[in-house]
C-alpha cells in the first residue's frame, strides 16, 4: 500500500566536528548525484536516516493496517474465486508490511519499536484505511483507486536512492500492480452487472474517488519538506505531479466502466492538456490524519487486540524456544561428560 | 489400498449416488475450515501467523473448488462449484462438524486445525490411490499442501503445549472442548464402507489407528492429556451439525442470496 507524510523529518545530527560532518555529507550528496545507492552500513546523515524509518515504517504500518479494511471481505466474498484472490492480496500486503519492516530494520530500529509506535498511536499510517468497505463493490475500488494511487506513488520509490527500500518496492510494485487489475475486474463485472450492482459499483467511487486522490498528500505548495527528500533522491516527483498522473489515467478508466467521478468540476483542459479537477476538501484530509475519520478508532483497536490477544503465543514461542535451547544444551554436555 | 486402473464409479448408479455426498464431505470440509480460518486473516498473534493462516485458508478454498466442482459434475444437475457452496443451507452441508467450530482462541484454532490436518493426511493419502482418477489427482495436490498443514499446526500444538503454563492450559481446554467433535472422523457410516469398497476412498478403520498412535504421541511430546470420552457424537458428515454452521454459512452466503442469479 502506501505511506503519506512522507516529508516530515527526524533531529538534525550532532556534530562532533563539524567540518568532518559537513564533508560526510558533501561525500554523501555526491553520492545520490551520481544516482549511487546508499547500503545499511554506509554513513549517512541522521536525518537521512530518521525520515527513511519514518516513511518506511509508516509504509509497512499502511500495508498492516491496510489488511482490516479488505479482510472485512474475506468471509463474505460473493465467490470462491473472489474469496481465494482476496485471500491473496490481503496475505501480499502482509507479506509487503513484512519486507518493509525488515527494511526498516537495516537503519535500526526493531519491528516491535516499530508496532509499539504504531500501537500508541504515535506512528501514522496512510489515512486511506480509516474509511469503511460497507460494500463489496469497495473492495474493488479499493483495488482500482487506492492501490492505483499507491503504485503511481510507488514506482519511483523503486528507483528511491536507499538501496534496501528501493529493492523492496520493485517486488511489492509487480505485486500491487496485479492487485489493480483485479479491483479494476471487480468493478467492471459490477459496472456491466445488474442495476444494483451497478449502483453498488458507483456509490463505492463516490466514497473512495477524494480519499484517493488525498492519497498523495499536501498540495505542493503547502508540503515544506519536499525538497530535501527530493536532493536525498527518496522522493522523484512532487505530490502533485504525481496526483495529476493518477487523475489523468484514472478518468477514462472510469468512463470505460460508465462510472460518473464525483467533481462536478472535473474536465479536460486543451490548454495544459491534463485533466482539470475541483478543489480537495483539506480539512477532511487533516481531521482523518489527526484521527478524526470515520474508523480511525476501529483500526487502531483491532491492531492493539490482535497484539494483546496474541501476547501469550508469542510468549509460549519464546518459552518453548528457550526449553529447546536449554535440552539441547544439557543434552550436548551429558555426551561431553 | 489396492486399486482398479479404472474408475467404476461412473458405469454403477447406486454407486455414483454414493460418491456425489462422499466427493461433498471433503469438499465441504476444507470449505468450512478455510472460511473460519479466513476470519483470522488481519487478527493473528503475530504477522507470520497472518501469513501463514491465510495460505493454509487459501489452499483449503483451492480444494473446496475442485471438489465441489467434481461433485457438481457427478450430480449432474448443473450445479457448479458456487452453486453448491452459496445456495445449498446447513442440513445439506457435509462437512465434519469439528470444521465449523468458532475460531475460539489461537489454542482452539490450532487444535482444531490439528485434528483435521491429522485426518486429511490420512484420507488423503489413501485416495491418492483411489480407483477414481479425478480424486485421486485431487488428492494428489492436496496431500503436499496438508503435509505442510499438519508441519505447522503440529508444531504450534508442540510450542504452546510445552511453552508457558497459560499456554498449556489453554491447549488442553482447547483439545478437552473440541474432542468430541472427533467421533465421526474415522467413523464409517454405510457411504465411507461403498467407497471403501470400490476401491474409490481408503478403509477409516485401517487408517484410525495409525492416527490415534501418531496423535498420541504428538500429545505426550507436548505434555498434553487426551480426553477420555467423547459425550456426544456430532456426525456433520452426514448433516448432523452444530449451531455454528448457520451461522457461518448465512455470512459466507449473504451476498450470493441478497442478488440472486448475478455474476460477481
Amino acid at each position: 500500500m502506501y505511506t503519506q507524510a512522507l516529508d516530515v523529518h527526524g533531529r538534525e545530527p550532532v556534530p562532533a566536528a563539524a567540518a568532518e560532518v559537513a564533508a560526510a555529507a558533501a561525500r554523501f550528496q555526491a553520492r545520490i548525484d551520481a544516482d549511487e545507492k546508499i547500503e545499511p552500513k554506509d554513513w549517512m546523515p541522521d536525518a537521512y536516516r530518521q525520515t527513511l524509518i519514518r516513511q518506511i515504517s509508516q509504509h509497512a504500518h499502511s500495508e498492516i493496517v491496510g489488511m482490516l479494511p479488505e479482510g472485512n471481505w474475506i468471509t463474505r466474498a460473493p465467490s470462491l474465486r473472489r474469496k481465494a484472490v482476496l485471500i491473496a492480496k490481503v496475505q501480499d500486503e502482509g507479506g509487503h508490511g513484512m519486507y518493509l519492516y525488515s527494511a526498516a530494520e537495516t537503519l535500526g530500529i526493531s519491528r516491535a519499536q516499530m508496532f509499539e509506535q504504531l500501537l500508541s498511536g504515535a506512528a501514522k499510517y496512510s489515512s486511506i484505511f480509516n474509511y469503511p468497505t460497507l460494500t463489496w463493490a469497495d473492495v474493488g475500488a479499493i483495488g482500482w483507486l487506492v492501490d492505483g494511487a499507491a503504485i503511481m506513488n510507488q514506482i519511483p520509490i523503486c528507483r528511491c536512492s536507499y538501496g534496501p527500500y528501493a529493492r523492496a518496492m520493485v517486488r511489492i510494485c509487480k505485486e500491487e500492480s496485479f492487485h489493480q487489475r483485479q479491483g479494476f475486474e471487480i468493478m467492471l463485472t459490477l459496472a456491466r452487472g445488474s442495476a444494483a450492482q451497478h449502483a453498488m459499483a458507483q456509490d463505492a467511487l463516490n466514497r473512495w474517488w477524494w480519499p484517493s486522490i488525498m492519497m498523495f498528500g499536501p498540495s505542493d505548495a503547502d508540503s515544506k519538506h519536499t525538497a530535501q527528500s527530493m536532493r536525498w533522491k527518496i522522493k522523484r516527483f512532487s505530490n502533485d505531479e504525481l496526483r495529476q498522473k493518477f487523475i489523468d489515467i484514472t478518468v477514462p478508466q472510469a468512463r470505460f466502466l460508465e462510472l460518473s467521478i464525483p467533481d462536478p468540476a472535473l474536465r479536460w483542459d486543451e490548454a495544459t492538456q491534463h485533466f482539470s479537477s475541483g478543489p480537495i476538501d483539506w480539512n477532511e484530509f487533516h481531521a482523518v490524519l489527526k484521527g478524526s475519520g470515520p474508523c480511525n478508532r476501529e483500526r487502531l483497536e483491532a491492531r492493539r487486540s490482535a497484539h494483546q490477544a496474541g501476547a501469550w503465543v508469542r510468549a509460549a514461542a519464546t518459552a518453548h524456544a528457550a526449553k529447546q535451547a536449554a535440552r539441547a544444551l544439557a543434552s550436548q554436555e551429558a555426551r561431553q561428560a | 489400498m489396492s486399486a482398479p486402473a479404472a474408475a467404476p464409479a461412473r458405469g454403477d448408479r447406486a454407486l455414483g449416488e454414493a460418491l456425489f455426498p462422499y466427493v461433498l464431505r471433503l469438499a465441504d470440509t476444507s470449505l468450512v475450515l478455510g472460511q473460519r480460518l479466513g476470519e483470522w486473516i488481519g487478527h493473528a498473534p503475530a504477522l507470520e501467523e497472518d501469513l501463514g493462516l491465510a495460505n493454509l485458508a487459501l489452499d483449503l478454498i483451492g480444494q473446496a473448488r475442485l471438489l465441489l466442482t467434481y461433485a457438481g459434475e457427478i450430480e449432474g444437475r448443473g450445479r457448479d462449484e458456487d452453486a453448491l457452496a452459496y445456495l445449498r443451507d446447513a442440513p445439506e452441508f457435509r462437512n465434519l462438524a469439528l470444521a465449523e467450530q468458532p475460531n475460539g482462541d489461537f489454542a482452539h484454532t490450532i487444535v482444531r486445525q490439528w485434528l483435521i490436518d491429522g485426518w486429511q493426511l490420512e484420507v488423503y493419502e489413501g485416495l491418492t490411490g483411489s480407483a477414481d482418477m479425478r480424486l485421486a489427482a485431487i488428492a494428489a495436490k492436496a496431500l503436499k499442501e496438508t503435509r505442510y498443514h499438519y508441519r505447522f499446526s503440529s508444531g504450534w500444538l508442540l510450542r504452546l503445549g510445552d511453552g508457558t503454563a497459560e499456554s498449556q492450559a489453554r491447549a488442553q481446554q482447547a483439545l478437552d472442548s473440541l474432542w468430541r467433535f472427533t467421533e465421526e472422523l474415522f467413523a464409517p457410516d454405510e457411504i465411507d464402507e461403498r467407497m471403501a469398497e470400490a476401491g474409490i476412498a481408503p478403509r477409516l478403520g485401517a487408517a484410525a489407528g495409525r492416527w490415534e498412535r501418531r496423535i498420541g504421541q504428538e500429545l505426550r511430546t507436548a505434555t498434553l492429556t487426551l480426553p477420555e470420552r467423547r459425550p456426544h457424537p456430532w456426525y456433520g458428515k452426514c448433516g448432523v451439525h452444530t449451531e455454528h454452521l448457520g451461522h457461518l454459512l448465512g455470512e459466507m452466503q449473504h451476498l450470493q442470496r441478497t442478488y440472486p442469479g448475478v455474476s460477481w
